[in-house]
């Protein structure tokens, strides 16, 4: 099945031109440590799902670009296109000239009605040149105007043109302190949103990545290219084709079936947090080798303690005592309680690795038995040239603290009527902020008891 | 999207002149090629001028020639005639040009009232043949002097013009406000009746004071010659220069410090015509800037002052530009954001800046500055792969910051105390159209304002109380 990618904004334009690029040299090199059947194999897989051909041969994202004004789309062609090994489509894009002016209710009620048709037409033609639909991936920032408060549009659009595939939202958070000053109205009216139309949300942190930037990949003169890059890469470790638990000899078919599926089994709950690791520069590389049991033992405390990355990982949390039943109020603060998690493994001796350590009940909630609230894919083609690969999709306590970081900071704000009427002027009433704030408290609340 | 810079009076003028010099001086030195491209059409039509003036616009393609989108108007004849006879004459073309001879006396009412009728329709259908030949208009740019007759009387009659016939481009005004020294001696009126128009018809004000432009030239020029800088100075990089651009004949006295003004629009818009990793459109500095609709003044800074010429030399630290920015001498009014209270901040970073730089500097400063409660971490930041000319990164910073209170206050005193003594009124009053209540509603106007500012003020360094939040049924 075939995925379907819509990159909304600079920010998504930026990140799924870095996607693609790793996707595809990923598929390109010589680094998946196995047969070249096998190698091969996952090349069709990864062209089924993200790519398709050409009669030049060079292959072509399944892909469409949307922004508001020339110059990043302008851009992303380019240098897509100067890669020599993979280019976009170069009618599958729609761009304006005057931006959104980082206003959520100008790409919401202005440019969302006024392009729609024009914008879901070329989705339509990307769909049907699917064999078969996989469904949706969004990629959008949500503290700016175009990829907020467009991509809230564009993804209801979605929803009611095609109300049986999936749709996931790639959501990428702002640093704390500030891109945009209105970033916090934007975002809160751009999560409200998508909770009601999307089937989840993947969120990438930028004060997280810009970490992972500076402390283990050692670059000094940190670029949002760089913080896009790591971005990209952890992404390609969650959608290159994989094996999935019952899979058999091929790669999964569906894949945003097979990750929402399990990860996804109450509507009130839609926030999945990302983490991969080992991250390091790549000229480090091949001096590293890693343990399975150590990158397992790593990645389990970073779940459990909502580590950030794996470093400064706070080793004294610990897991509410197997057996009994806690309260949530009385369980350990720190402890991050989990209704489903995916870990997704690839590289060498990748069917050695147990992963019992996940299937510990005093992880998760109770609703869902362990074996189905815990799901493992091992892949033994390594991605993107790390020997060992480990990745964690996590519905879980992970994006409480900065979702509650973010309202909080919204609703400061909107006490003191600041800029409303910036919103206002385009039809976003203080009742309709009212409606955002509630919903997402009652997420907030929701995630708060677990 | 497209800026249309309109220049009214003399000093809009000789500021505008500046502004399209080094306009043309910035896209020579990315454009290598010689292609009409997307960041040229921003400010520039491309004319094939070959069967004459009137040929048709080129969308693509080589550059034919370029003629600035911007209209010109003065109601005397000198700024705009030199600008015609001087090396920019292929720049603009007699449509573009809206003048008379006899001037406004210095007189707002003069400017307002009886050019502002006289040539409504005038300035209406020429602005509507401008921005005909406008893919995309997003802004208008007005370029005035708050003092005199035709800048501050014609200009913010222009400004009402403009949200009447074009309501959804947003107005930007740049205005120079009169010293204390200033020779016009009703400048006070003149400006405070400005005032009340910038007040209730403008999107976004960025004032400039004379004082504060004299300051930095002065400040360049000693350091110039006091030898401290060891090496010479990249004299294209210096923020009052016109080297490089088509002037060639002696600089004149203000050209140093129009200069700066000219360079804070190019800095304005360069992330609206250049690429870069983090674009800032105009439409977004009012977007972010302006909280709440009257308060929308915005103290601007711009830093490098210059660069040495010197490659050896390792330029000044990266920081170092950051800390500038927020000092009082780079500000361009006479104000301290430092120790007044930020409702908001933009940083727009040129040239090799990356995001780490920015956050690492925004960290860095914090602390020392005071911003409102409820926009404790509010920072708009934008960084443009293209440097200025001659530099290899530089730093607009645009504050809306409480510390423009002080410019108003001595403004309003200054118009009571001819106001009180009805100094000059009759200058006023026997316009037609004129009557006592403009001059009462105009200082209330401008009464009002400074009030909100002052209950601003009022909060800073208050204790910080955060609204309780929504409770949710669990």
């Amino acid at each position: 099945m075939s995925i379907v990618t819509v990159q909304l904004g600079q920010c998504g334009n930026q990140i799924g031109h870095e996607m693609f690029s790793v996707l595809c040299s990923d598929i390109r090199g010589t680094h998946g440590l196995c047969s070249k059947k096998e190698n091969e194999s996952y090349q069709d897989s990864c062209k089924e799902r993200f790519f398709c051909q050409e009669e030049s041969g060079v292959p072509v994202a399944r892909a469409v670009l949307v922004d508001m004004e020339p110059k990043v789309i302008s851009q992303t062609l380019s240098m897509a296109a100067r890669s020599g090994h993979w280019k976009y489509n170069s009618h599958s894009h729609f761009c304006q000239k005057q931006g959104s002016g980082n206003n959520w209710a100008n790409g919401y009620s202005v440019h969302g009605p006024r392009h729609k048709e024009a914008i879901m037409n070329l989705v339509q033609k990307e769909a049907e040149k699917c064999d078969r639909l996989g469904g949706f991936f969004t990629i959008m920032s949500m503290a700016g105007g175009t990829g907020s408060g467009l991509g809230a549009f564009v993804t209801q659009c979605l929803r009611d043109a095609f109300p049986t595939s999936f749709i996931l939202n790639h959501v990428i958070w702002p640093y704390g302190t500030g891109e945009v000053i209105v970033q916090n109205y934007n975002s809160v009216l751009t999560l409200s949103h998508l909770y009601h139309s999307s089937d989840a949300l993947l969120v990438h942190e930028n004060d997280v990545i810009h970490k992972i930037c500076a402390q283990l990949m050692n670059i000094k003169q940190i670029s949002f290219r760089d913080v896009n890059q790591v971005i990209a890469h952890q992404l390609g470790s969650v959608f290159q084709p994989t094996h999935t638990a019952g899979g058999g000899s091929g790669y999964s078919r569906n894949p945003l079936g097979d990750l929402l599926e399990p990860l996804v089994p109450h509507p009130e709950f839609r926030m999945l947090g990302l983490r991969n690791i080992p991250q390091m520069p790549e000229s480090s590389l091949p001096y590293s080798t890693f343990s399975w049991p150590g990158l397992i033992k790593h990645l389990r405390q970073i779940l459990i303690a909502k580590a950030q990355m794996e470093e400064g990982i706070d080793w004294q949390v610990r897991p509410p005592h197997p057996g009994s039943s806690i309260p949530s109020t009385n369980k350990p603060l720190h402890f991050n309680t989990s209704i489903a998690n995916l870990v997704i493994l690839r590289g060498k001796d990748v069917h050695s690795v147990d992963l019992g350590s996940f299937q510990d009940p005093s992880l998760y909630t109770s609703w869902l038995s362990p074996q189905d609230a815990f799901n493992a894919w091992k892949t033994p083609r390594a991605f993107n040239k790390y020997e060992k690969s480990a990745s964690l999709v996590s519905n879980s306590q992970f994006l409480l603290k900065p979702l509650d970081s973010i309202v909080g900071k919204a609703w400061n704000m909107f006490a003191s009527k600041a800029y409303l009427h910036q919103y206002t002027k385009f039809g976003i009433q203080e009742e309709d902020f009212l409606d955002c704030f509630t919903t997402l408290e009652q997420v907030i609340s929701s995630y708060t008891n677990l | 999207a497209v800026s249309l810079p309109f220049a009214v009076g003399q000093c809009g003028n000789q500021v505008g002149c500046r502004f399209w010099d080094l306009a043309l001086r910035e896209h020579a030195a990315v454009n290598k090629k010689g292609i009409y491209d997307e960041a040229l059409s921003s400010f520039f039509r491309n004319v094939d001028t070959r069967t004459g003036d009137n040929g048709p616009d080129i969308y693509k393609g080589k550059i034919c020639s370029l003629k600035a989108r911007a209209l010109l108007i003065d109601m005397e004849e000198g700024v705009v005639n030199e600008i015609l006879q001087g090396p920019l004459r292929d720049v603009f073309d007699s449509k573009q040009l809206i003048t008379d001879v006899s001037g406004s006396g210095n007189n707002w009412a003069v400017g307002h009232k009886i050019y502002g009728c006289q040539y409504q329709e005038n300035i209406v259908e020429k602005l509507r043949k401008t921005a005909e030949h406008c893919d995309c208009l997003q802004c208008f740019f007005i370029i005035h002097s708050m003092g005199g007759g035709t800048g501050s009387g014609l200009g913010t009659f222009v400004l009402n013009l403009l949200e009447e016939e074009f309501p959804e481009v947003y107005r930007f005004v740049t205005s120079v406000y009169p010293s204390g020294e200033d020779d016009v001696i009703t400048s006070p009126y003149n400006s405070v009746l400005a005032m009340k128009e910038l007040n209730e018809h403008a999107d976004c004000v960025l004032p400039i004071e004379n004082e504060s432009l004299f300051e930095i030239v002065n400040k360049i020029h000693q350091m110039i010659n006091s030898g401290k800088l060891g090496s010479a100075v990249k004299q294209s990089s210096l923020v009052t220069s016109s080297a490089g651009s088509a002037k060639t004949l002696q600089e004149k006295p203000f050209d140093a410090m129009n200069n700066i003004v000219a360079n804070l629009l190019l800095n304005l818009t360069s992330s609206a015509r250049f690429e870069g990793s983090l674009n800032m459109d105009l439409n977004e500095i009012s977007m972010n800037l302006v909280p709440f609709p009257r308060l929308h003044y915005l103290v601007s800074s711009l830093t490098p002052l210059y660069t040495l010429a010197d490659v050896n030399v390792p330029s000044r630290r990266l920081d170092q530009m950051f800390s500038d920015a927020f000092s009082r001498d780079h500000q361009l009014i006479q104000a301290d954001p430092k120790h007044s209270l930020y409702l908001a901040c933009a940083l727009l970073v040129r040239g090799n800046v990356q995001v780490s730089d920015l956050r690492r500097n925004i960290e860095r400063l914090k602390p020392s500055l005071h911003f409102v409660s409820w926009n404790q971490e509010g920072w708009k930041t934008g960084l443009c792969s293209v440097p200025p000319v001659g530099h290899s990164h530089s730093l607009l910073a645009l504050a809306n910051n409480t510390c423009v209170k002080p410019t108003f206050i001595e403004l309003k005193d200054r118009f009571m105390k001819l106001y009180k003594k009805k100094a000059h009124l009759h200058h006023y009053l026997q316009i037609d159209g004129m009557e006592q209540s403009c001059f009462s509603e105009a200082v209330s106007s401008l009464s009002d304002l400074i009030e909100e500012y002052n209950e601003l003020d009022a909060t800073k360094g208050g204790p910080r109380i955060d609204p309780s939040r929504l409770k949710i049924a669990v």
